[in-house]
């Protein structure tokens, strides 16, 4: 993991002090809360419904124990005991008093953690691939890159007060898990023919009021010229960007506006005052960043050892957890786990004061120290030898995080909803609550095989509803909350948006509604094809026919 | 007379920015006293204005191309962007593009929404100038000045960045 040195820690102590007088300002009346606003957002601070919401920030998605021992103790001790794991791989806590804020961020300090510009129209938290340095099918590992950016991002002078909030996403494998198409740049780590370390880059995706897939602005763009190349792409955004019109405010708009050829001409002319410049990447950089990001020290190993095995033939649900919850690893012997957040009726994304530092002990324990968040709002412990799976999945039972659902319908994405954000426009966890209550057979979710469902209260878009396999966006209609239904969305390399299936509905019909379109999904699939696919090859209308048709 | 933050102490200031009249002209130009004047009122008539007694700047908002005027930066003694609104960070851009690509050198000020939560961003892209709002303390706005010690990125005041410059001091 990337380390602080002095420098790191001073700036992040600086901030806390600028945003503890800011705070103070804003208390004592010297800072009007339309002055207040920007700055508070740009802290991860929102006033929620029932209490601000602080947004912590997780640099593309990486914690130590340490650190996650520390967002227990501040649940604990500032909270009411839990926190929110996010799209965006952050934790949010939704019950602080806006007085104690910068005392928590002191706190957070002390472990190499913040909350800047984990809100505001600026740049946000780096995201990438959760399985980043230990997946089987990495090309390259990201994260030297991703901290780079994380670096280049933190108060940028120039880029502090965009046109609307502004999302970098890098991948560095063959399946993209960043869901890079969706995100305001999109960085695809690849090699050229010539064996040069470079980046494809894409720009304008997003999803919110108006989804985008990004589009290619530059097939291959070497590593030294990251950041010089980023600035471009910013600096024409921030002067061109629309500023009149929040929800016409993303690059996304730019880009349309402007073709994506007219938008590549103009940043490829900035570029070229900009490019070989100061923030020209060597390789001693890069060198440098790497070290950081080393394989740990893991243990030559044969892979499916006896007593893994054993287990697995005697314990049919160790097996299945095995199967759903565990991902392949590059080091033979190892597995990565995904501990599900998911368990029905706990909030998607939530996790108690206990159980993050229950995690943080089993990240000891079993691995190297290393905890990661995934974007679908679950956590990952990325070095778990086999032989100590068995031993991993009682103790996660325990704290309920074994819930083998993993890709399946139940591991719904969902953004906090009407209960918390004073954006929603209806409440989204308990519209998941009572999905995964209809659908808690683990043998039939399982028959149903990987299914995304993603929710959102607000055409916001938290919860990805765009990119579901099915999409459920909360919506507001003479003050009572609807629920629209979309199908065929996807992340990843074959990211597609899902369509409008028709009139939306009422919350209690949710889970019936579901089960038809499954309905459909079983009677039609031919051999083992996946959900998403049966909804490529029928199209829309004959789920539309069954969820819409007349009861008798 | 007015006080500014400037190069880092509160000075006395008598540049006077001039209203534009609906249709973008000025009237009632004073012969003497410093002005500051639109981009468009500038590029309409240099030679007159440059033929006054007085001191002539120019003043930029935030949709005006700062390449406009790179012809005319070594006869302004004075440029001076304007934030409308505090969340409008155009401006930072076009200090950056002044300093770095135009190779502007004499005073660039900040005027409008600016407030002593800007200062340091604004320093770092070239601003050596400020026009505190009146609703904020000058000097409290002067102390915000040094609030960072460092920074990552390559920024006007320092080009070689952060993340370079702890590689090589290794």
């Amino acid at each position: 993991m990337y380390r602080y040195d002095a420098i790191d820690h001073r700036i992040v102590r600086e901030r806390v002090e600028e945003f503890r007088d800011q705070t103070r300002r804003f208390l004592a009346g010297e800072l009007s809360e339309d002055e207040f606003r920007p700055l508070r957002l740009m802290n991860g601070l929102y006033i929620q419904r029932l209490a601000p919401m602080l947004r912590v920030a997780i640099p593309y998605g990486h914690l130590s124990s340490v650190q996650l021992r520390k967002l227990a103790d501040i649940a604990r001790r500032y909270d009411k005991g839990y926190g929110h794991f996010t799209t965006r791989q952050n934790l949010q806590y939704n019950w602080p008093t806006l007085e104690s804020i910068p005392d928590i961020l002191a706190e957070l300090a002390e472990v190499e953690m913040h909350a800047i510009q984990t809100s505001g129209n600026c740049v946000r938290n780096t995201t990438t691939d959760a399985f980043a340095g230990v997946a089987a099918d990495e090309l390259i590992d990201p994260r030297p890159y991703c901290e780079i950016i994380r670096q280049w991002s933190t108060l940028h002078p120039e880029f502090a007060y965009l046109p609307r909030k502004f999302k970098i996403a890098v991948s560095g494998a063959v399946e993209d898990r960043a869901a890079t198409l969706v995100h305001d740049i999109g960085l695809h780590m690849a090699q050229n023919t010539a064996g040069e370390v470079g980046f494809k880059v894409i720009v304008g995706g997003g999803l919110g009021r108006t989804p985008i897939i990004g589009e290619v602005v530059r097939e291959f763009l070497p590593t030294e010229h990251l950041l010089t190349y980023l600035d471009a792409i910013l600096r024409v955004y921030n002067r061109y960007g629309r500023r009149d019109n929040k929800y016409k405010a993303r690059i996304k708009i730019l880009v349309k506006a402007l073709t994506v050829e007219g938008f590549a001409a103009k940043v490829e002319e900035e570029w070229a005052h900009l490019k070989d410049g100061p923030a020209t990447i060597r390789p001693e950089d890069v060198a440098h960043y790497a070290s950081f990001f080393t394989a740990p020290a893991y243990e030559a190993l044969e892979a499916n050892p006896a007593e893994f095995t054993a287990k697995l033939a005697e314990q049919p649900a160790f097996a299945r957890w095995v199967e759903r919850n565990t991902r392949a690893h590059r080091q033979p012997g190892y597995r990565s786990v995904v501990l599900s957040l998911k368990k029905t009726g706990v909030p998607p994304g939530d996790a108690t004061d206990a159980q993050m530092d229950a995690v943080a002990d089993w990240a000891d324990r079993f691995g190297f120290g290393e905890i990661r968040v995934a974007h679908e709002q679950n956590l990952i412990l990325p070095d778990v030898k086999e032989a100590e799976l068995f031993a991993l999945w009682e103790l996660a039972k325990q704290q309920g995080f074994a819930t083998p659902n993993v890709g399946l319908l139940t591991d719904i994405i969902c953004c906090p909803g009407g209960d918390f954000c004073s954006l929603a426009n209806a409440k989204s966890i308990p519209v998941a609550e009572a999905i995964q209550q209809r659908f808690d057979d683990l043998d039939y979710l399982n028959d149903l095989g990987e299914i995304d469902l993603n929710m959102s209260g607000c055409m916001n878009a938290c919860g990805h509803h765009h990119v579901g396999h099915i999409g459920v966006l909360g919506v507001d209609k003479n003050g009572e909350e609807w629920y629209q239904i979309t199908l065929g969305g996807s992340q990843g390399n074959q990211t597609s948006l899902g369509k409008v299936i028709g009139p939306s509905f009422a919350r209690a019909q949710m889970p019936d509604v579901i089960e038809k379109i499954l309905s459909v999904y079983v009677e039609q699939r031919q051999d083992d094809e996946r959900f998403i696919d049966t909804v490529r090859r029928l199209g829309i209308p004959p789920f539309k026919e069954r969820v819409y048709a007349k009861d008798h | 007379m007015q006080k500014i933050i400037k190069d880092g102490v509160i000075v006395a200031d008598d540049w006077v920015r001039l209203s534009l009249n609906e249709d973008g002209t000025v009237s009632n130009v004073p012969q003497d006293g410093d002005v500051i004047v639109s981009l468009a009122a500038w590029l309409a008539d240099a030679p007159r204005w440059q033929a006054r007694q007085g001191r002539t700047a120019v003043w930029l908002a935030p949709d005006d191309d700062p390449a406009l005027l790179a012809a005319s930066l070594d006869r302004l003694p004075l440029v001076a962007v304007d934030f409308p609104a505090f969340a409008d960070g155009r401006g930072y851009s076009i200090g950056r593009l002044l300093r770095e690509r135009y190779n502007y050198r004499g005073e660039l000020r900040a005027l409008g929404d600016v407030g002593q939560d800007q200062l340091h961003y604004l320093w770092q892209v070239g601003f050596n100038a400020f026009e505190i709002k009146p609703t904020q303390n000058i000097e409290l706005a002067l102390q915000a000045l040094g609030r960072f010690s460092d920074r990552y990125q390559s920024t006007f005041r320092e080009p070689e960045p952060l993340f370079r410059r702890r590689v090589t001091r290794d």
